[in-house]
């Protein structure tokens, strides 16, 4: 497939150069007194597919609130090399980001949520309107974008987060769990769905989940975090081939890799 | 039997693309409707009236019956004769009560809303305004009616004010709830796009208030209409306006107990039209999203 080799060569090219964010020896310590992560290093290239794997309360979702800019870390560095800074130094962080619920506007159809950062960023309503009926194309929602949430399903919901995200063309997509509370069936085809649209957007995806299947399945590195406090213990390589579907689901590769990231997930259990 | 028919958008859109799992949308039953309204509908409508209808007839029976004479106790009939017989004065007064009604209303939107906005931008602001709204709301009006009433020259202003402070904290408090409560995760998607505060008001706070403060003016609207009446009967004959409480003072006076009655009923239509035109302004405005408008589906 033609995409898969682009993005391949794209992959190959961005890793010779800088990385796109760097984290280093990142901490965050709540008022309470508690330590929700601790010297984290991570670092993210422009057009990989990375998840964040480990046991509830390990601060994986912190790490990518911080990256998000929602909330600083107590201690260490996020740096985007690559990217434009404001005058006060800050870097232009190019996110989309996917919570664990749709979050959508209630009183808003799914055009609208979906032009959301558009008017904010104050693109002229035509555009915006055209931008978003694309993005709801693009995640298979053409002929919704009259309805509002509640006429939606949990999948559909999803899907209007995930055009949200993606009608900046943001360089990172960075979600949280975003496909944990649905049914599995539905959850495989969002799988699906979101790789065949990083392979022909090439955007950066740090995907964060507690799933082990769904983090092979989808990654190319899996970075496999504890908890108490929330630290990296692992950085496991899932080098199969860039197009996965139902029969990579099945191949001794995809096994291999699950047993593998299953006695990292136990040793981060124990530790 | 109701028939289950699919509505026609749904039907539209049928084809899909692939990868979107309309199967999972919810079917939605149209129950069969009369006159435009459903089963549910005219239960609605029919169950009060015919309630009313009850009451009123055993009203009328019980006076026949035990020769209540019309100075103590007047019939349905002969209030209604007497609606229509002094329908000319009574007309006058039901329109200055429900301009000042109005008016009062108006107000307390205005300055309970822009209060509230006010209180959520600034913490300071509330915590150091807020216990004076409380002060004001449980501040029993007829004891605070007088002073206002001899303060203020303008009688119709004076009954304004009255009707005003009575009816402006259930806005208040009500849109400040509602101002706090958008979706914390929401707040963050708008920080995450660098949103101004102007553009997190406008595009998410006020929104998320609205069926708060729908619920406010609901409340806001009953008592606007209570806050008229009673300043109205604080000011007594003193005053130079006319409302429907003036017309039931006199009434009681000349002992003309049957228009007493009626200026009564009127207040009370007033006080039900005003509920009725505030609910289905909440409805309108929400009936494609907020819970509180939609019908259940099970």
């Amino acid at each position: 497939m033609a995409w898969a080799a682009s993005n391949a060569a794209k992959t190959v090219a961005a890793t010779a150069n800088r990385p796109l964010i760097v984290l280093r020896g990142i901490a965050k310590r709540y008022s309470n007194g508690t330590t929700a992560v601790t010297g984290l290093d991570l670092d993210l290239h422009a057009g990989e597919f990375v998840s964040l794997l480990g046991p509830s309360g390990c601060g994986k979702s912190t790490v990518l609130r911080m990256i998000a800019g929602l909330g600083e870390p107590s201690a260490g560095s996020i740096d985007w090399p690559t990217s434009d800074h404001d005058a006060h130094g800050r870097p232009l962080r190019d996110v989309g980001f996917v919570f664990q619920e749709a979050t959508l506007m209630p009183w808003a159809t799914a055009q609208q949520n979906v032009m959301l950062p558009l008017t904010l960023k104050k693109v002229a309503t035509r555009e915006a309107a055209a931008r978003a009926q694309a993005a709801l194309a693009a995640v298979g929602l053409d002929s919704f974008r009259r309805a509002y949430p509640r006429e939606l399903s949990g999948g559909m919901k999803m899907r209007v987060s995930i055009a949200r995200a993606l009608v900046t063309e943001p360089k990172v997509l960075l979600l949280d769990e975003p496909f944990a509370a649905l049914d599995e069936i539905t959850r495989q085809k969002l799988n699906d769905d979101l790789l065949a649209l990083w392979a022909k957007a090439g955007f950066t995806v740090l995907f964060v989940t507690h799933s082990v299947f769904e983090s092979v399945y989808l990654s190319q590195r899996v970075m496999v975090m504890a908890a108490r406090p929330g630290r990296v213990i692992a950085d496991v390589a899932i080098d199969a081939p860039l197009v996965r579907d139902a029969s990579f689901r099945t191949s001794p590769h995809y096994a291999a890799s699950c047993r593998a990231v299953s006695a990292k997930l136990v040793e981060a259990i124990a530790a | 039997m109701t028939d289950t028919l699919v509505p026609a958008p749904l039907r539209q859109a049928a084809p899909l693309a692939d990868g979107t799992d309309a199967e999972a949308r919810p079917v939605f039953a149209e129950q069969r409707r009369w006159l435009g309204l459903t089963a549910t509908g005219w239960q609605k409508i029919l169950a009060p009236i015919a309630i009313g209808l009850i009451v009123l007839a055993l009203w009328e029976f019980i006076v026949r019956q035990a020769g209540i004479p019309y100075y103590i106790l007047p019939g349905p009939l002969r209030i209604f004769t007497t609606l229509i017989a002094d329908w000319g004065t009574l007309s006058g007064s039901l329109w200055i009560t429900l301009q000042i009604t109005g008016l009062a209303l108006l107000a307390a939107v205005l300055v309970g809303g822009a209060l509230s906005i006010l209180f959520t931008q600034s913490k300071w602001l509330e915590y150091s305004l807020f216990p004076y709204a409380i002060v004001l709301q449980v501040t029993p009006i007829v004891a605070i009616a007088p002073l206002i009433i001899i303060w203020v020259n303008d009688t119709l202003l004076s009954l304004l004010i009255c009707a005003w402070i009575v009816a402006f904290f259930p806005i208040l408090s009500n849109t400040i709830l509602g101002l706090n409560s958008a979706d914390h995760n929401l707040i963050n998607l708008f920080q995450l796009y660098g949103a101004s505060r102007w553009q997190m008001l406008r595009y998410l706070r006020l929104p998320a208030a609205l069926p708060y403060f729908l619920g406010g003016l609901r409340i806001s609207g009953g008592l606007a209409l209570i806050g008229a009446v009673v300043a109205e009967f604080v000011a007594g004959s003193g005053g130079t306006a006319s409302g429907l409480a003036f017309r039931i003072l006199e009434a009681g006076y000349q002992l003309k107990i049957p228009r007493m009655f009626a200026a009564l009923a009127m207040v009370s239509g007033a006080g039900i039209v005003i509920f009725l035109v505030l609910s289905l302004i909440s409805h309108l405005l929400l009936r494609r999203w907020h819970e509180s408008a939609i019908r259940r589906e099970n």
